[in-house]
């Protein structure tokens, strides 16, 4: 019987249109929010490791009562337990991820699973983060689980990819693979609706990363457009003599 | 309080991109100290003539020959002085990037694209925003390639060989051959991405000769990666796949949508083929050309092919 966690973080729809108000903040107020796409292959891995060794799956969050929407979403998935560790907003990664190696040591967890990045800041660096701070071993961006004793993971190396053993504990950071996740059913969904959500209060130390604004990327002059295939000849010739490219 | 530079390798030599971060070591505090994780020292000897730096540092350790995270961090953070440590925002580095972090209680900050005065610039939901925040006290920053300079060479620096060693937790088994010889779309200069509009994965084979002509990798949207089966993620560009920054993306019947806007948008020039006059990515596009693929690949292929001869 395994411990397994699934870290899940909830971000914006990666359809989402980001706007950022005057006061210098990204503006998230009605945009909807998901679980992070890459934590959906975590939640999978989770869930494949459990059914192969047994156990249970508890899925955190570090977040406020807004995040419970996501734990609930992983449950109609199939994850078993749900714990938000309450935090406020701004933390760094320092912060971050010392308040969820507390609730991860808490839940006495042997194996712990989290997408290779948010699709908010897209940093990847919660999973190699907390792995440094429980002593554990890390693999980040594996594309596929052998969940034999120890773990054989397939990963990025060297330009090419390997086949790497990991023994338990460990952190496995997953990027999306071959394997098709699992959608919430309507058992899912209804034991989603009846469960409850633990929250664990937290001490974060003080960040030392201050967030000073948000901003818009740089917008872009407008390009030409042409008409018809043929000016396919012309847009050549622009790359080279305008471009300098090519 | 010295800066460090943590020196990208890539095929066991000193890749190109640590003289950008050197650049950007500058714009935080002085002159760096460049580290060199290696496992034959003499890979380090390059660094002598860069321009720009301190001191250089050969870790040297059996460790490096292959990636094992904790093991590197170690190794490194044996040799390495406090202060803050450059590295680039390749995505082995981060990935060591975070594990010195923790293992010194400090922050990590991904994926810098700009520093000014103390502030440090990344894109976040994947470039459609951005993002400035402010360190106090020592950080781990990753830096993004082909944004700062690079440092001339020049100098004539002593590289100063250090043994170091860690513990190495994972094994690698088997090195897996790569499916496709073809350049991957994170390590290209120039990619031309198919979308839906491709109408079938066949055609991509159309994508595939003007690639060979121009030396360009090939990629392609969600939709197309979604809907078929012989389209792997690894060519997906875009927020769920990678975020791209070459001199020239081209995208054929991809109309542009955010999610792929997303991870392409800081190309610095964009050329869009797609016969629906209205798509969004005419709006991000430097040349647009209103045809169908049909129309306009075979004109555009004989154009490259005449150029490149």
């Amino acid at each position: 019987m395994v411990n397994i966690v699934v870290l899940v973080k909830q971000v914006p729809d990666t359809n989402a249109k980001i706007v950022v108000q005057s006061g210098d903040r990204v503006d998230l107020s009605g945009v909807k929010m998901v679980i992070s796409p890459y934590d959906e292959f975590a939640i999978e891995s989770a869930l494949q490791h459990k059914e192969a060794h047994g156990g249970t799956v508890t899925a955190i969050t570090a977040g406020d009562s807004s995040a419970d929407k996501i734990l609930k979403d992983a449950k109609a998935i199939g994850v078993d337990d749900l714990v938000r560790v309450d935090v406020g907003e701004e933390m760094d990664s320092n912060a971050l991820q010392q308040v969820l190696v507390d609730a991860i040591q808490g839940l006495g967890a042997e194996v712990v699973y989290c997408g290779k990045s948010a699709a908010d800041t897209g940093a990847g660096s919660t999973g190699p983060g907390i792995a440094q701070r429980l002593g554990w071993p890390s693999v980040s961006n594996v594309v596929g689980i052998e969940y034999s004793s120890p773990l054989c993971v397939v990963a990025p190396m060297g330009g090419s990819s390997a086949k790497i053993e990991v023994s338990v504990p460990a952190v496995i950071s997953c990027d999306k693979g071959d394997v098709k996740v699992r959608k919430a059913n309507v058992k899912g969904i209804m034991a989603a609706k009846k469960a409850t959500v633990q929250v664990v209060s937290s001490t974060p130390p003080p960040s030392t990363v201050q967030l000073v604004r948000h901003s818009m990327p740089p917008s872009k002059p407008a390009g030409k457009t042409f008409q018809g295939g043929d000016s396919a000849n012309e847009v050549a010739k622009l790359l080279r003599e305008e471009a300098n490219i090519l | 309080m010295a800066t460090i530079v943590i020196a990208e390798i890539n095929n066991n030599k000193i890749h190109d991109t640590t003289k950008e971060l050197i650049t950007a070591a500058h714009s935080i505090e002085g002159q760096p100290v460049l580290v060199v994780p290696c496992s034959d020292a003499s890979i380090a000897d390059e660094a002598s003539s860069f321009d720009g730096v301190r001191q250089v540092l050969a870790a040297k350790s059996s460790v490096f020959s292959s990636y094992d995270a904790a093991a590197w961090a170690s190794a490194l953070d044996a040799v390495i002085p406090q202060g803050t440590i450059v590295a680039a925002a390749t995505q082995q580095s981060k990935d060591l990037a975070a594990r010195l972090a923790a293992l010194r209680n400090i922050s990590v900050v991904q994926d810098v694209i700009a520093v000014d005065n103390g502030e440090l610039t990344s894109p976040i939901y994947s470039g459609k925003a951005m993002q400035t925040v402010r360190c106090s006290g020592d950080a781990v920053i990753t830096i993004r390639a082909n944004v700062f300079g690079q440092v001339s060479n020049g100098a004539s620096n002593s590289v100063q060989v250090v043994d170091t060693s860690g513990q190495v937790a994972t094994a690698v088994k088997e090195m897996i051959a790569r499916a496709s010889q073809r350049l991957d779309v994170a390590e290209a200069n120039i990619i031309i991405s198919g979308g839906r509009g491709m109408g079938n994965p066949s055609n991509f084979s159309h994508l595939e000769e003007i690639a060979d002509v121009i030396g360009a990798a090939v990629g392609a949207s969600r939709a197309a990666v979604d809907t078929w089966d012989e389209i792997p993620h690894s060519m997906q560009v875009g927020q769920t796949g990678k975020t791209v920054n070459p001199n020239l993306y081209i995208a054929v019947g991809i109309s542009g949508a955010i999610q792929h806007l997303a991870g392409m948008r800081s190309s610095k020039y964009i050329v869009a083929i797609n016969k629906d006059a209205d798509a969004p990515i005419f709006q991000h596009a430097d040349y647009g050309i209103v045809a169908t693929w049909e129309e306009a690949l075979p004109v555009l292929k004989s154009a490259f092919q005449g150029m490149m001869n």
